[in-house]
C-alpha cells in the first residue's frame, strides 16, 4: 500500500504534529514514525476512494442529543481523594510547575521553543 | 480437587458454590493457585489481587451459610478484570507507563456491579497500552503469551483476560472492545468473546480509548458463561450519557434456546466481503465448515454483500486516533500519573517530558496520526471523510440485516502468530481488526465463538456472529447452538472439547 503513497507527511510535519501533542519525541523516534506515518496515512486515504459527497456524517453510533440529568446535588469524590494520585499537592491544591516564562507568551514559545 | 475447579465453566462452579458443595474461598483459592503456578509462563495479570478475591468469596460464603440467596446466578465466580476499568482496592494502569502504579478513587460501574453480584475480582489483566493494539505486545510491563504457544501473541488489546481463560487461571473475565480487542484475543486463544451493542454496558470508570468505539463486553470459555456474565454487567447507567436505557436482551435465556440444536427460521448471512484473499487456508477452511455445521442444524444460509466494508479499516485508523489524540490529551502531569520535572521546567515542558516517557510508540504514533487528521486543511478529507464511510457502513449492516437475522465472518484473517512477527509494522498489525473493525464503526453487537482449529498450525480459529443493535439475543442463540454441535462433534469424534485440548503449561511450584 506504501507505493499509494507519494509521501504525503515529511518529518517536519512529523516534528511539528509532535510539539502540538505535547510530546517531546527523541530524533530517533522521528525517523522512525516518519516512515511509518506515511505508510498508514497512504492506507487510510483510502476513504477518499468513496463518493460520499451527499452522506451525512456518522459521529456516534448511536443517534443521541443532548443527554440530560437532573440538576441535583449528589456525592461526590472528597477532595482528599481527589489529591490522592496528584504528583504533587500543597494545602489542598494541585501543585503544578510554573505556568508563565519571562519572555514571550505560551504559544509562541510552544511552536518555537519546545525541544524537537 | 482444586486443579479440577479450575477446569470448570463458571456455570458449574456456580452451582457447587451455590449448593455448598465447595466454598467460594476454595474456588477463589483454586485459581489464585493456579496463577501463581503458571502466570509467570503467561503474563496474563499485571496485579492479582488475592486478598481482596478471598475477602469477597469470603462475604458471599458467609451470606449463602446465613440462608440468603445468591447475589447473582455467578455469586462466587471469579474473574480477571482487564486494567483499563478503574478499581479502588487495585491499581488500574492501562497497560501504561504513564499510570504506574495509579489507584484510582472510585470503581467503574462495571467493577461495581460485578462486586455487588459477589463475583471476586482475582485481579488486573495484561493489555496493549490504552487498548491500541492486537497482540498485548504494547503493554509497558511486557506481553502476554499464548497458553495454546507461548511463543506466541494471545491477540490484543484484551490479550491478558483471553489468556487467562485458556490458562484456566480465572473462568471469566472482562474485556473492552474498540476494534475487535474483546473478539480477536477470543479467536486467538479459543475462547468466547462478546462485543455488546455501543451502550449496551456502561463505560464510566473505562479509561477512554476512542469513546464513540469503545465497549466493555464478557469472556468466557462457553457461550452460556458469557451470557452469565453479560447478564451481570450490562444494562442503563445514568453516569454514562452514552448507555442505552432499555433491557437487556434474555441473553441466557437465547442461549439455552440455541443450545437445543434448532436453527430451523434463522436466517444467516454469509458476509462475501470477510474471507478469501488474505485469509489463512486453515482458518478459511474451519469457517467455512462452521457455516456448513449451522446449515446442518436448519439455519438458512444467505449470502450478503456489505461493499463498504473494505473501507473500514482505513476509517476506523482516523476516527480512532482522532478520538485518542483528544481522549489522551487529560494525562498532563498534573493532576495523576507519572510526571516528569528536570527542575524549573515550565508546565508545557514538563507535559511533553512527560508523554514522551510515559506512552510507548504506539500511543504515540495513533496520537500524532489524530492530531494530523482532524488539522484543519487535512479534515475533511480524512476525519471527516471517515465519518461517512462510518454512514455507508451503518447502511450496509442495515441492507445484510434485512436479508438475515445474524451475519458471520472468521473473526480474524490468522491464526496467532509469533511474538515480534508485526512489532514493526504497524499496518501489518492493524490488519488484524479488518473483519472486527465494522461492527465497531456501526455500533451493532458481534461475538466470536471457537470454530475448531487450524489444519496447517494446530491454532484455535474463532467464527465471528454479528447481530443488529441490542439483537444479542439472536447472536447467543446461534452461537450456543454453534458450540453444542461442535462439541458434540468432537464427542462423536472422540476428542476432548476444543478448550481442553490446550497443551499443558510448565506449572512452578
Amino acid at each position: 500500500m506504501s507505493a499509494d503513497s507519494p509521501g504525503t507527511i515529511s518529518r517536519d510535519e512529523v516534528a511539528h504534529l509532535a510539539r502540538l501533542a505535547r510530546l517531546a519525541v527523541t530524533d530517533a523516534e522521528l525517523d522512525l514514525f516518519a516512515g511509518q506515518l506515511d505508510v498508514i496515512l497512504g492506507a487510510v486515504a483510502r476513504v477518499g476512494e468513496v463518493a460520499a459527497d451527499d452522506i451525512p456524517p456518522t459521529s456516534h453510533a448511536v443517534p443521541l442529543q443532548n443527554v440530560f440529568r437532573a440538576d441535583e446535588r449528589r456525592p461526590s469524590l472528597s477532595q482528599e481523594q481527589v489529591l490522592a494520585g496528584a504528583p504533587a499537592a500543597e494545602d489542598g491544591r494541585f501543585r503544578v510547575p510554573r505556568i508563565l516564562d519571562d519572555e514571550p507568551p505560551m504559544g509562541s514559545s510552544l511552536t518555537e521553543g519546545e525541544p524537537a | 480437587m482444586t486443579e479440577e475447579l479450575t477446569r470448570l465453566s463458571a456455570a458449574a462452579l456456580a452451582a457447587k458454590v451455590h449448593s455448598r458443595e465447595v466454598s467460594a474461598v476454595e474456588v477463589a483459592r483454586a485459581h489464585l493457585d493456579r496463577i501463581a503456578a503458571v502466570d509467570g509462563a503467561v503474563h496474563a495479570f499485571l496485579h492479582v489481587g488475592a486478598d481482596s478475591a478471598l475477602a469477597a468469596a469470603g462475604r458471599v460464603d458467609a451470606a449463602l451459610a446465613a440462608g440468603e440467596a445468591p447475589a447473582s446466578p455467578l455469586a462466587g465466580v471469579p474473574l480477571a478484570l482487564k486494567d483499563v476499568f478503574t478499581t479502588a482496592d487495585m491499581p488500574t494502569t492501562c497497560g501504561s507507563r504513564i499510570l504506574e502504579g495509579w489507584r484510582p478513587p472510585y470503581d467503574a460501574t462495571v467493577t461495581a456491579r460485578l462486586r455487588a453480584a459477589g463475583v471476586p475480582i482475582l485481579g488486573k489483566t495484561n493489555m496493549d497500552e490504552f487498548a491500541m493494539g492486537s497482540s498485548t505486545e504494547h503493554s509497558a510491563y511486557g506481553p502476554t503469551r499464548n497458553p495454546w504457544d507461548t511463543g506466541r501473541i494471545p491477540g490484543g488489546s484484551g490479550g491478558g483476560s483471553a489468556a487467562s481463560l485458556a490458562a484456566f487461571e480465572a473462568p471469566l473475565a472482562i474485556g473492552t472492545d474498540t476494534g475487535g480487542s474483546i473478539r480477536q484475543p477470543a479467536a486467538m486463544t479459543g475462547t468466547v468473546g462478546v462485543k455488546p451493542t455501543y451502550g449496551g454496558v456502561s463505560r464510566y470508570g473505562l479509561v477512554a480509548c476512542a469513546s464513540s468505539l469503545d465497549q466493555a463486553g464478557p469472556c468466557a470459555r462457553t457461550v452460556l458463561d458469557a451470557a452469565l456474565l453479560h447478564t451481570v454487567i450490562a444494562g442503563y447507567d445514568p453516569l454514562d450519557s452514552t448507555s442505552i436505557d432499555a433491557p437487556v436482551p434474555d441473553v441466557v435465556a437465547a442461549v439455552r434456546e440455541g443450545a437445543s440444536g434448532d436453527l430451523a427460521g434463522v436466517r444467516v448471512g454469509v458476509v462475501s466481503e470477510l474471507g478469501g484473499e488474505g485469509y489463512q487456508p486453515g482458518v478459511e477452511r474451519a469457517y467455512r465448515a462452521a457455516v456448513q455445521r449451522l446449515e446442518k442444524l436448519g439455519a438458512e444460509v444467505v449470502e450478503v454483500s456489505c461493499p463498504h466494508f473494505q473501507y473500514g479499516l482505513a476509517a476506523y485508523y482516523l476516527i480512532l486516533p482522532s478520538e485518542v489524540s483528544s481522549n489522551l490529551a487529560r494525562f498532563d502531569a498534573m493532576r495523576y500519573g507519572l510526571r516528569v520535572d528536570p527542575g524549573g521546567a515550565s508546565a508545557e515542558e514538563v507535559m511533553a517530558l512527560t508523554r514522551e516517557a510515559g506512552f510507548g510508540p504506539e500511543v504515540k504514533r495513533r496520537i500524532i496520526l489524530g492530531t494530523y487528521a482532524l488539522s484543519s486543511g487535512y479534515y475533511d478529507a480524512y476525519y471527516g471523510q471517515a465519518q461517512k464511510v462510518r454512514t455507508l457502513i451503518a447502511r450496509d449492516f442495515a441492507a445484510a440485516f434485512a436479508q438475515a437475522d445474524v451475519l458471520v465472518s472468521p473473526t480474524a484473517p490468522t491464526t496467532a502468530f509469533p511474538l515480534g512477527d508485526k512489532l514493526d509494522d504497524p499496518l501489518a498489525m492493524y490488519l488484524n481488526d479488518l473483519a472486527t473493525i465494522p461492527t465497531n464503526l456501526a455500533g451493532v453487537a458481534a461475538m466470536s465463538v471457537p470454530c475448531g482449529l487450524a489444519e496447517e498450525d494446530g491454532l484455535p480459529v474463532g467464527l465471528q456472529v454479528m447481530a443488529p443493535a441490542l439483537g444479542e439475543a439472536a447472536m447467543y442463540r446461534v452461537g450456543a447452538a454453534y458450540e453444542a454441535a461442535r462439541d458434540a462433534d468432537d464427542r462423536d469424534d472422540a476428542r476432548a472439547p476444543l478448550i481442553q485440548r490446550v497443551p499443558n503449561l510448565e506449572v512452578h511450584a
